[in-house]
């Protein structure tokens, strides 16, 4: 076989997801009273890069065979964070931005920490932490209010020279500073290691705990870049319980669309990306076909449903029934 | 002997866990330039011993000395950075990480910290090369290779690492002949270069060609070192098991003529991989399965219990046809068919479950009434495997993980024998087990056999077939070359027709 085979192969999911996106985004856009214009890019953007954060964030967790229960809820505390401290003048408007990072990154780290030193499982350790980090945000807000740095928001979700949504530079400036460079380390791919083959990684003498910690930290770093938007895009902090919630469940959605397996050890977060831009136009595509709002999680429900089931087609083809359980 | 050739000393190491004793005041010496063999059965405490030497645990007592230093290993990474690689008998590759990736794993070549996919690529072929291995492209995914393709990989990624001492455990086990020949030569390399190697096998031929000097491990404790060769295989058997060493292998009876088989499969193929299989199973015969690795065997029992799809062919039980969809049909009342998989740890138990869980899983159907299971009818069926198989668990109700190699493979098969199958089928029920279990497997087969069942035995150690079965069918590249019947079945035989050469002589110029 030739290496372009294998780089096909081994991009397959998400390829997949790239492929759901755009097909989406072009009977969303045929359909749209105003066509492929670059304010309906920019609206669309701006709904879908919240999500793409998330479901990248949630992705490095993934892949260490691990999930992140809290993501939504550190969207939330860095939101309602940003909502005091990203304002004033350009500096202080920096340095708050850089906290909120911290923040965000630290309470990746927390859940990292519990999960790897502690030894308890990811899913139960991110419920619980979860809930303390929507309890120290609703501390921060007990009524949605706040104001941001209006300019920095504002150049964050235009367009840059009129036509690019700069929501979207953002996504893959995060994507070339952060996701890049962690999937090509020797860390990263303990992350991946220890996703794929716990066992096998220890084995061979990968540091598994450094790779873990790194994915769970960056997860929560990306979580934080997510609040920022989150900011940019309201204005203020809100601690809303279930918009929290439906981020994090969003982002599992977005992530597996992706391509990205829920056993670890496989996927990218170019795939979640494209897994959550697939997901948001979804909402997008009821809208555009005037759907009574009352149907439109049901049919949420069912779009997501085929646009998952595309994803294991090939299961289907499956001629050794072994290949079903791997 | 030079006291400087001496590379590395383990000496007075105890190892305990929970109660039971793995490690005794064990002792072990490795020179540069030689290639040691490490003997005894499982549970002799080999493999704690390399653990201890790789890292993976830490004794109780004793030191490790390396060129005369003390030295401690408290994890793999350690072991390594001191040259210490191990090839370990369960592999350690991450399945969906490329070849090149896994051979790198710990230690890519990186630029601005990020890894350099292509030199990581190009050290990756070279050490493919190296080991005899270049049909295996870097780029795909281990999960996607075949298990003899995997422990290349392995050998490959223990050789990229530059070790000073390489430790192969059960290395060959699942190896093609000609990928043993190959991973030999290498090995042979490496002693020239004065490397030390510890090598472990249950192969007795293997140890023959390759080691200088011999250790025999017994109840965890260092019975015997010899140079190699001043002791036959005999006397070196009786050391490892410490009781009399009889014939392994039960005596076949005469065949039996004109029975009509209980399983006739004719004109079975299967995509690219199977072609055009034809042979029957007769009621208390033992059919074997030879060739190289993965030339279809492992598809074959897959084809028949049902596991592939659009298998074409007409499989005949007692003279009717059936379609056989599913495991569930295959083992079912009409059918009676089980199948011993190859990966125990996978395919055969439920680690994590107990002993009495693991054996009735099985036979579930036939214990439970109205779905609920009933307990003494389980207990009374446990019982009898139990004696049957003399499997020694201290308890029904531990996980049978904690249990040894050995007995492990022994619940896989007692777990098919709670449905008393008529047609068994076997894929390399031995690999990585002790001498002593691996005898009771074969009375026990030759015993089932005598009680009627039909058993088609794949082995990938041409000894057991040539030991236990009264015909072999030779694959290659999905189809029968050739079937060997009674005293047909020899090494040269086998060899022959496993590498489809027509003359025998051939295969001993091959061979020397």
């Amino acid at each position: 076989m030739k290496d372009w085979r294998y780089w096909l192969s081994a991009q397959q999911g998400t390829l997949t997801a790239v492929a759901i996106f755009v097909v989406m985004f072009v009977i969303y856009t045929a359909n749209h009273p105003a066509g492929f214009t670059a304010n309906v890019v920019q609206t669309a953007a701006n709904k879908g890069v919240l999500l793409a954060f998330v479901a990248m964030a949630q992705t490095l967790v993934v892949i260490t065979a691990g999930i992140d229960l809290s993501v939504g809820m550190i969207l939330l505390l860095t939101n309602c964070l940003a909502s005091w401290i990203v304002i004033g003048t350009p500096l202080e408007t920096a340095m708050g931005v850089i906290a909120v990072l911290l923040v965000g990154a630290l309470c990746g780290a927390i859940n990292g920490a519990i999960v790897i030193y502690g030894r308890l499982q990811p899913i139960v350790t991110t419920i619980a932490t979860g809930a303390v980090y929507f309890g120290i945000a609703l501390l921060l807000r007990p009524f949605p209010g706040g104001s941001v740095n209006e300019d920095l928001a504002d150049a964050l979700t235009g367009r840059l020279f009129g036509v690019i949504p700069s929501s979207l530079v953002a996504l893959a400036g995060v994507v070339l500073v952060v996701w890049i460079p962690y999937s090509r380390s020797v860390y990263g791919r303990a992350a991946y290691a220890a996703g794929s083959s716990e066992t096998a990684a220890y084995m061979s003498g990968m540091p598994i705990r450094r790779g873990k910690f790194l994915s769970y930290t960056l997860g929560g770093l990306i979580a934080a870049v997510g609040g920022l938007f989150l900011t940019f895009f309201t204005y203020t902090g809100d601690a809303a319980l279930a918009s929290g919630n439906a981020y994090t469940l969003f982002s599992i959605a977005a992530v597996v669309l992706g391509g990205v397996s829920l056993f670890g050890g496989k996927g990218s977060a170019i795939g979640a990306i494209f897994g959550a831009l697939a997901f948001r136009t979804i909402g997008d595509l009821l809208f555009v076909f005037d759907f009574d709002p009352i149907w439109q999680p049901l049919f949420q429900g069912l779009i997501l449903l085929v646009a998952v089931s595309l994803g294991a087609i090939g299961l289907v083809r499956v001629r050794n029934r072994l290949e079903w359980f791997l | 002997m030079q006291q400087s050739d001496d590379l590395f000393r383990m000496e007075g190491i105890s190892k305990r866990y929970g109660g039971v004793r793995a490690l005794e005041q064990a002792s072990l010496t490795l020179k540069a330039g030689r290639i040691h063999a490490l003997l005894g059965e499982n549970g002799a405490g080999k493999s704690t011993l390399i653990k201890i030497m790789s890292g993976v645990v830490s004794p109780d007592q004793g030191t490790m000395l390396m060129d005369g230093q003390p030295v401690t290993f408290p994890s793999p990474a350690a072991a390594n950075d001191a040259g210490v690689v191990c090839v370990f008998q369960e592999l350690s590759l991450i399945p969906e990480l490329s070849v090149a990736d896994n051979i790198m794993v710990s230690r890519p070549p990186t630029r601005f910290g990020m890894i350099d996919r292509r030199a990581q690529r190009q050290i990756a072929e070279e050490a493919l090369a190296r080991t005899g291995a270049s049909d295996i492209h870097p780029l795909a995914l281990v999960k996607d290779l075949p298990l003899s393709r995997r422990q290349m990989v392995e050998i490959a990624k223990a050789l990229a690492r530059k070790p000073r001492i390489l430790i192969l455990d059960e290395a060959t086990s699942a190896l093609t002949a000609g990928d043993v020949r190959k991973v030999f030569e290498v090995l042979k390399r490496l002693r020239n270069e004065r490397l030390a190697l510890l090598y472990i096998s249950h192969r007795m031929n293997e140890i023959a060609e390759l080691a200088d000097d011999c250790t025999v491990f017994r109840n965890g404790s260092n019975v015997a070192s010899y140079p190699a060769g001043t002791k036959s295989d005999e006397d070196v058997i009786e050391m490892m098991i410490g009781r009399e060493y009889h014939s392994a292998y039960p005596s076949k009876p005469e065949p039996v003529p004109d029975k009509k088989p209980v399983l006739d499969v004719q004109n079975l193929s299967w995509g690219d991989r199977l072609h055009d299989i034809s042979f029957s199973l007769k009621a208390g015969e033992i059919v074997g399965l030879g060739g190289l690795d993965g030339q279809g065997q492992r598809d074959l029992l897959l084809a028949l219990f049902g596991v592939l799809r659009d298998v074409k062919g007409t499989v005949l039980v007692d003279g009717e046809p059936v379609r056989i969809e599913s495991p569930t049909q295959a083992r079912d009342h009409g059918i009676g068919m089980a199948l011993i998989p190859e990966d125990r740890k996978t395919e055969g138990l439920m680690l994590p479950m107990t002993v009495r869980e693991n054996l009735s899983f099985a036979a579930l159907d036939q214990l439970a009434k109205s779905g609920v299971i009933d307990g003494k009818k389980e207990q009374t069926l446990i019982d009898r495997m139990m004696k049957l198989l003399s499997i020694k668990a201290g308890n029904l109700d531990v996980p049978v993980g904690t249990l040894s190699g050995g007995n492990q493979q022994k619940v896989v098969i007692a777990k098919w024998l709670m449905r008393s199958p008529r047609i068994v089928l076997l894929n390399d029920p031995t690999r990585g087990i002790d001498v002593g279990t691996k005898q009771e497997i074969y009375q026990l087969l030759r015993r089932l056999a005598d009680e009627g069942a039909a058993i088609l035995f794949y082995s990938t150690d041409y000894a057991e077939l040539i030991g236990c079965c009264d015909k072999v069918l030779v694959l290659y590249d999905g189809a029968v070359k050739r079937q060997l019947v009674g005293s047909e079945i020899t090494e040269h035989a086998l060899l022959a027709s496993a590498l489809n050469l027509p003359e025998a002589e051939r295969v001993q110029e091959l061979a020397s």
